[in-house]
Protein backbone atom coordinates (compact mmCIF):
# COMPACT_ATOMS: atom_id res chain seq x y z
CA UNK A 1 0.00 0.00 0.00
CA UNK A 2 2.32 2.63 -1.32
CA UNK A 3 1.88 6.12 0.11
CA UNK A 4 -1.66 5.37 1.29
CA UNK A 5 -1.55 7.68 4.28
CA UNK A 6 -0.35 10.57 2.16
CA UNK A 7 -3.28 10.38 -0.27
CA UNK A 8 -5.85 10.38 2.53
CA UNK A 9 -4.28 13.47 3.99
CA UNK A 10 -4.18 15.52 0.81
CA UNK A 11 -7.83 14.79 0.03
CA UNK A 12 -9.09 15.65 3.45
CA UNK A 13 -10.92 18.80 4.46
CA UNK A 14 -10.82 20.56 1.07
CA UNK A 15 -13.93 22.56 1.96
CA UNK A 16 -12.48 24.12 5.11
CA UNK A 17 -12.13 27.87 5.40
CA UNK A 18 -9.06 29.55 3.97
CA UNK A 19 -7.73 30.22 7.48
CA UNK A 20 -7.34 26.48 7.82
CA UNK A 21 -4.90 26.27 4.90
CA UNK A 22 -2.27 24.72 7.18
CA UNK A 23 -4.67 21.98 8.33
CA UNK A 24 -5.69 21.09 4.80
CA UNK A 25 -2.29 21.04 3.18
CA UNK A 26 -0.05 19.70 5.91
CA UNK A 27 0.15 16.11 7.10
CA UNK A 28 -0.64 15.95 10.79
CA UNK A 29 -0.25 13.33 13.49
CA UNK A 30 -3.59 11.76 12.56
CA UNK A 31 -2.31 10.98 9.05
CA UNK A 32 0.43 8.65 10.27
CA UNK A 33 -0.82 5.12 10.91
CA UNK A 34 1.39 2.07 11.45
CA UNK A 35 2.31 0.49 8.11
CA UNK A 36 4.25 1.29 4.94
CA UNK A 37 4.13 5.04 4.36
CA UNK A 38 5.89 5.25 1.04
CA UNK A 39 8.85 4.58 -1.21
CA UNK A 40 10.86 7.62 -2.24
CA UNK A 41 13.57 8.26 -4.82
CA UNK A 42 15.54 6.97 -6.56
CA UNK A 43 18.18 9.62 -6.08
CA UNK A 44 21.49 9.25 -7.90
CA UNK A 45 24.56 10.09 -5.81
CA UNK A 46 27.56 11.42 -7.72
CA UNK A 47 31.26 11.02 -6.95
CA UNK A 48 31.50 14.83 -6.68
CA UNK A 49 28.84 14.92 -3.94
CA UNK A 50 30.60 12.13 -2.03
CA UNK A 51 33.98 13.87 -2.24
CA UNK A 52 32.55 17.29 -1.29
CA UNK A 53 30.78 16.00 1.83
CA UNK A 54 33.79 13.94 2.89
CA UNK A 55 36.17 16.87 2.40
CA UNK A 56 34.04 19.05 4.67
CA UNK A 57 32.92 16.63 7.40
CA UNK A 58 34.62 13.23 7.17
CA UNK A 59 38.00 13.49 5.43
CA UNK A 60 39.05 9.86 5.94
CA UNK A 61 41.02 8.36 3.03
CA UNK A 62 38.32 5.71 2.43
CA UNK A 63 35.89 8.52 1.50
CA UNK A 64 38.35 10.70 -0.47
CA UNK A 65 41.05 8.65 -2.16
CA UNK A 66 40.51 5.75 -4.59
CA UNK A 67 43.82 4.08 -3.75
CA UNK A 68 43.39 4.18 0.01
CA UNK A 69 39.72 3.25 -0.35
CA UNK A 70 40.54 0.13 -2.37
CA UNK A 71 42.80 -1.05 0.48
CA UNK A 72 40.17 -0.34 3.15
CA UNK A 73 37.64 -2.79 4.61
CA UNK A 74 35.02 -1.32 2.25
CA UNK A 75 37.20 -2.12 -0.83
CA UNK A 76 36.53 1.00 -2.87
CA UNK A 77 35.45 4.63 -2.58
CA UNK A 78 32.34 5.01 -0.42
CA UNK A 79 30.34 7.90 0.98
CA UNK A 80 30.64 8.95 4.62
CA UNK A 81 27.92 7.29 6.67
CA UNK A 82 26.91 10.76 7.87
CA UNK A 83 26.50 11.81 4.25
CA UNK A 84 24.11 8.89 3.73
CA UNK A 85 22.20 9.99 6.87
CA UNK A 86 21.95 13.50 5.45
CA UNK A 87 20.78 12.15 2.07
CA UNK A 88 18.11 10.09 3.86
CA UNK A 89 17.01 13.26 5.68
CA UNK A 90 16.67 15.11 2.38
CA UNK A 91 14.76 12.24 0.78
CA UNK A 92 12.42 12.15 3.79
CA UNK A 93 11.95 15.92 3.49
CA UNK A 94 11.13 15.69 -0.22
CA UNK A 95 8.99 12.61 0.35
CA UNK A 96 6.78 13.77 3.21
CA UNK A 97 8.41 15.81 5.98
CA UNK A 98 8.32 18.94 3.81
CA UNK A 99 4.51 18.80 3.95
CA UNK A 100 4.22 17.50 7.49
CA UNK A 101 3.47 19.71 10.51
CA UNK A 102 6.75 18.45 11.95
CA UNK A 103 8.27 20.03 15.03
CA UNK A 104 11.59 18.21 14.70
CA UNK A 105 13.08 15.02 16.07
CA UNK A 106 14.54 14.25 19.50
CA UNK A 107 17.01 11.74 18.10
CA UNK A 108 17.65 8.37 16.50
CA UNK A 109 17.10 5.14 18.45
CA UNK A 110 19.29 3.03 16.23
CA UNK A 111 21.08 3.32 12.91
CA UNK A 112 22.98 0.63 11.07
CA UNK A 113 25.25 1.17 8.07
CA UNK A 114 24.87 -2.16 6.26
CA UNK A 115 26.72 -1.67 2.95
CA UNK A 116 28.79 1.12 1.40
CA UNK A 117 27.17 3.87 -0.70
CA UNK A 118 29.21 4.04 -3.94
CA UNK A 119 29.57 6.82 -6.52
CA UNK A 120 26.74 6.52 -9.07
CA UNK A 121 24.46 4.52 -6.76
CA UNK A 122 20.74 5.22 -7.01
CA UNK A 123 19.25 5.36 -3.54
CA UNK A 124 15.65 4.37 -2.83
CA UNK A 125 14.10 5.02 0.57
CA UNK A 126 11.33 2.94 2.15
CA UNK A 127 9.56 4.45 5.13
CA UNK A 128 7.44 2.49 7.54
CA UNK A 129 5.54 3.94 10.49
CA UNK A 130 6.10 1.53 13.38
CA UNK A 131 4.23 3.44 16.07
CA UNK A 132 2.20 6.63 16.49
CA UNK A 133 1.13 7.90 19.89
CA UNK A 134 0.08 11.16 21.51
CA UNK A 135 2.86 12.81 23.49
CA UNK A 136 2.39 12.64 27.24
CA UNK A 137 4.53 15.67 27.97
CA UNK A 138 3.08 17.79 25.12
CA UNK A 139 -0.46 16.52 24.38
CA UNK A 140 -0.96 18.89 21.44
CA UNK A 141 1.58 16.80 19.55
CA UNK A 142 2.15 13.18 18.68
CA UNK A 143 5.26 11.05 18.37
CA UNK A 144 5.57 9.11 15.13
CA UNK A 145 8.21 6.39 15.07
CA UNK A 146 9.71 5.59 11.67
CA UNK A 147 11.83 2.84 10.28
CA UNK A 148 13.72 4.04 7.20
CA UNK A 149 15.58 1.66 4.90
CA UNK A 150 17.82 3.06 2.16
CA UNK A 151 18.67 0.64 -0.66
CA UNK A 152 20.72 0.74 -3.86
CA UNK A 153 19.45 -0.15 -7.35
CA UNK A 154 20.34 -3.81 -6.78
CA UNK A 155 17.95 -3.83 -3.82
CA UNK A 156 20.77 -4.16 -1.30
CA UNK A 157 20.00 -2.36 1.97
CA UNK A 158 22.64 0.32 2.69
CA UNK A 159 21.29 1.77 5.91
CA UNK A 160 18.49 1.16 8.38
CA UNK A 161 17.32 3.78 10.84
CA UNK A 162 14.68 3.90 13.59
CA UNK A 163 13.81 7.44 14.64
CA UNK A 164 10.87 9.41 16.05
CA UNK A 165 9.57 12.75 14.83
CA UNK A 166 7.23 15.06 16.72
CA UNK A 167 4.16 16.00 14.71
CA UNK A 168 1.41 18.51 15.45
CA UNK A 169 -2.09 17.10 16.00
CA UNK A 170 -4.70 18.33 13.52
CA UNK A 171 -7.37 19.14 16.10
CA UNK A 172 -4.93 21.30 17.97
CA UNK A 173 -3.93 23.27 14.88
CA UNK A 174 -7.57 23.78 13.85
CA UNK A 175 -8.54 25.06 17.31
CA UNK A 176 -5.48 27.27 17.49
CA UNK A 177 -6.26 28.96 14.19
CA UNK A 178 -10.01 29.30 14.73
CA UNK A 179 -9.48 31.94 17.39
CA UNK B 1 45.10 6.05 14.87
CA UNK B 2 45.40 3.85 17.89
CA UNK B 3 45.19 0.09 17.95
CA UNK B 4 42.73 -1.94 20.00
CA UNK B 5 45.52 -2.66 22.47
CA UNK B 6 46.05 1.07 23.17
CA UNK B 7 42.40 1.78 24.00
CA UNK B 8 40.94 1.49 27.50
CA UNK B 9 37.34 1.74 28.68
CA UNK B 10 36.78 5.15 30.26
CA UNK B 11 39.38 6.94 28.13
CA UNK B 12 38.11 10.42 27.28
CA UNK B 13 39.36 12.84 24.65
CA UNK B 14 38.34 16.45 24.08
CA UNK B 15 37.85 16.96 20.36
CA UNK B 16 37.76 20.77 20.13
CA UNK B 17 34.87 22.99 19.19
CA UNK B 18 32.76 24.00 16.20
CA UNK B 19 30.88 27.29 15.80
CA UNK B 20 27.58 27.15 13.92
CA UNK B 21 27.19 30.40 12.02
CA UNK B 22 23.82 31.35 10.52
CA UNK B 23 25.34 30.97 7.06
CA UNK B 24 26.69 27.47 7.72
CA UNK B 25 23.36 26.38 9.27
CA UNK B 26 21.43 27.59 6.21
CA UNK B 27 23.92 26.13 3.74
CA UNK B 28 23.73 22.66 5.28
CA UNK B 29 19.95 22.88 5.63
CA UNK B 30 19.42 24.03 2.04
CA UNK B 31 21.23 20.93 0.84
CA UNK B 32 20.05 18.26 3.26
CA UNK B 33 17.31 19.42 5.64
CA UNK B 34 15.34 22.39 4.32
CA UNK B 35 12.79 22.51 7.15
CA UNK B 36 11.71 26.10 7.74
CA UNK B 37 13.27 26.40 11.21
CA UNK B 38 16.71 25.50 9.76
CA UNK B 39 16.53 28.11 6.96
CA UNK B 40 14.97 31.25 8.37
CA UNK B 41 15.56 33.21 11.60
CA UNK B 42 11.91 34.25 12.01
CA UNK B 43 10.60 30.71 11.42
CA UNK B 44 13.18 29.47 13.89
CA UNK B 45 12.01 31.93 16.55
CA UNK B 46 8.40 30.76 16.08
CA UNK B 47 9.40 27.08 16.33
CA UNK B 48 10.02 24.93 19.41
CA UNK B 49 13.72 25.74 18.95
CA UNK B 50 13.34 29.47 19.64
CA UNK B 51 15.82 30.57 16.99
CA UNK B 52 17.55 29.60 13.76
CA UNK B 53 18.53 26.01 14.61
CA UNK B 54 21.12 23.76 12.99
CA UNK B 55 19.91 20.50 11.46
CA UNK B 56 20.63 17.62 13.81
CA UNK B 57 22.55 16.00 10.99
CA UNK B 58 24.71 19.12 10.74
CA UNK B 59 25.54 18.77 14.45
CA UNK B 60 26.35 15.06 14.02
CA UNK B 61 28.49 15.77 10.95
CA UNK B 62 30.41 18.49 12.81
CA UNK B 63 31.12 15.94 15.56
CA UNK B 64 32.46 13.53 12.92
CA UNK B 65 34.64 16.31 11.47
CA UNK B 66 36.27 16.89 14.85
CA UNK B 67 36.68 13.15 15.50
CA UNK B 68 38.54 12.76 12.19
CA UNK B 69 40.66 15.86 12.90
CA UNK B 70 41.62 14.49 16.31
CA UNK B 71 42.39 11.07 14.81
CA UNK B 72 44.65 12.66 12.20
CA UNK B 73 46.37 14.72 14.87
CA UNK B 74 47.07 11.56 16.93
CA UNK B 75 48.30 9.78 13.79
CA UNK B 76 50.78 12.58 13.04
CA UNK B 77 52.07 12.42 16.61
CA UNK B 78 52.45 8.63 16.41
CA UNK B 79 54.28 8.93 13.08
CA UNK B 80 56.63 11.53 14.60
CA UNK B 81 57.48 9.04 17.34
CA UNK B 82 58.24 6.44 14.66
CA UNK B 83 55.21 4.31 15.50
CA UNK B 84 53.13 2.45 12.97
CA UNK B 85 50.07 4.42 11.81
CA UNK B 86 46.96 2.65 10.59
CA UNK B 87 43.70 3.84 9.10
CA UNK B 88 40.40 3.61 10.99
CA UNK B 89 37.94 0.97 10.04
CA UNK B 90 34.39 1.82 9.08
CA UNK B 91 31.50 2.03 11.54
CA UNK B 92 28.64 -0.47 11.62
CA UNK B 93 26.33 2.16 13.12
CA UNK B 94 25.21 3.90 16.29
CA UNK B 95 22.51 3.85 18.96
CA UNK B 96 20.80 6.34 21.24
CA UNK B 97 21.57 9.50 19.28
CA UNK B 98 19.95 12.41 21.13
CA UNK B 99 19.49 16.00 20.03
CA UNK B 100 19.02 17.22 23.57
CA UNK B 101 18.88 20.99 23.07
CA UNK B 102 18.73 23.08 19.92
CA UNK B 103 22.01 24.35 18.45
CA UNK B 104 21.27 27.93 17.43
CA UNK B 105 23.12 30.35 15.16
CA UNK B 106 26.22 31.62 16.96
CA UNK B 107 26.50 28.63 19.32
CA UNK B 108 29.92 27.06 19.82
CA UNK B 109 29.75 23.36 20.60
CA UNK B 110 32.65 21.52 22.27
CA UNK B 111 32.74 17.84 21.46
CA UNK B 112 34.28 15.00 23.46
CA UNK B 113 34.39 11.22 23.24
CA UNK B 114 34.63 8.54 25.92
CA UNK B 115 35.22 4.81 25.37
CA UNK B 116 32.31 2.74 26.74
CA UNK B 117 33.18 -0.81 25.71
CA UNK B 118 35.77 -2.74 23.76
CA UNK B 119 35.82 -6.28 22.36
CA UNK B 120 37.52 -8.30 19.63
CA UNK B 121 35.35 -8.69 16.52
CA UNK B 122 33.79 -12.16 16.32
CA UNK B 123 33.69 -12.19 12.52
CA UNK B 124 36.86 -10.24 11.65
CA UNK B 125 39.86 -11.50 13.68
CA UNK B 126 42.18 -8.64 12.66
CA UNK B 127 39.70 -6.08 14.01
CA UNK B 128 38.12 -5.11 17.31
CA UNK B 129 34.88 -3.23 17.98
CA UNK B 130 34.96 -0.11 20.12
CA UNK B 131 31.85 1.63 21.42
CA UNK B 132 32.23 5.29 22.39
CA UNK B 133 29.85 7.98 23.66
CA UNK B 134 30.39 11.21 21.73
CA UNK B 135 28.91 14.35 23.30
CA UNK B 136 28.50 18.00 22.40
CA UNK B 137 28.25 20.81 24.98
CA UNK B 138 27.39 24.43 24.22
CA UNK B 139 29.13 27.60 25.46
CA UNK B 140 26.82 27.65 28.52
CA UNK B 141 27.91 24.16 29.54
CA UNK B 142 24.61 22.54 28.47
CA UNK B 143 24.69 19.10 26.89
CA UNK B 144 23.16 19.43 23.40
CA UNK B 145 24.16 16.24 21.59
CA UNK B 146 24.99 12.67 22.51
CA UNK B 147 25.47 9.45 20.54
CA UNK B 148 26.71 5.96 21.32
CA UNK B 149 28.78 5.11 18.25
CA UNK B 150 30.48 1.88 17.22
CA UNK B 151 33.61 1.53 15.10
CA UNK B 152 36.10 -1.08 13.97
CA UNK B 153 39.69 -0.54 15.16
CA UNK B 154 42.68 -2.65 14.06
CA UNK B 155 44.41 -5.10 16.42
CA UNK B 156 48.14 -4.73 16.82
CA UNK B 157 48.78 -8.37 17.73
CA UNK B 158 47.36 -9.56 14.49
CA UNK B 159 49.30 -7.00 12.45
CA UNK B 160 52.48 -8.21 14.11
CA UNK B 161 51.54 -11.82 13.43
CA UNK B 162 51.18 -11.18 9.71
CA UNK B 163 54.66 -9.82 9.24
Amino acid sequence: MRGGGLEIATNRGHNLARSNYWVVTMLCFEDFKPGHLGRFGPRRITREEILAFAAEFDPQPMHLDEGAASRSMLKGLSASGWHLCSIIMRMMFDGFIGRTASLGSPGVNELRWLAPLRPGDEVTLDIEVTEARVSRSRPTTGIVMFKAVASNAAGQALCEMVSPIIVQRRDDIALGQAG
Amino acid sequence: MRFFEDIKVGQRRELGSFTFTADSIKKFAAQFDPQRFHLDEEEGRRSLFGGLAASGWHVASACMKLLVQEGQHLAREAAARGEEVVAWGPSPGFRDLRWIRPVLAGDTISFATEVQSLRPSASKPEWAVVEARHTGTNQRGELVFSVLATAFVPRRNDMAGRR
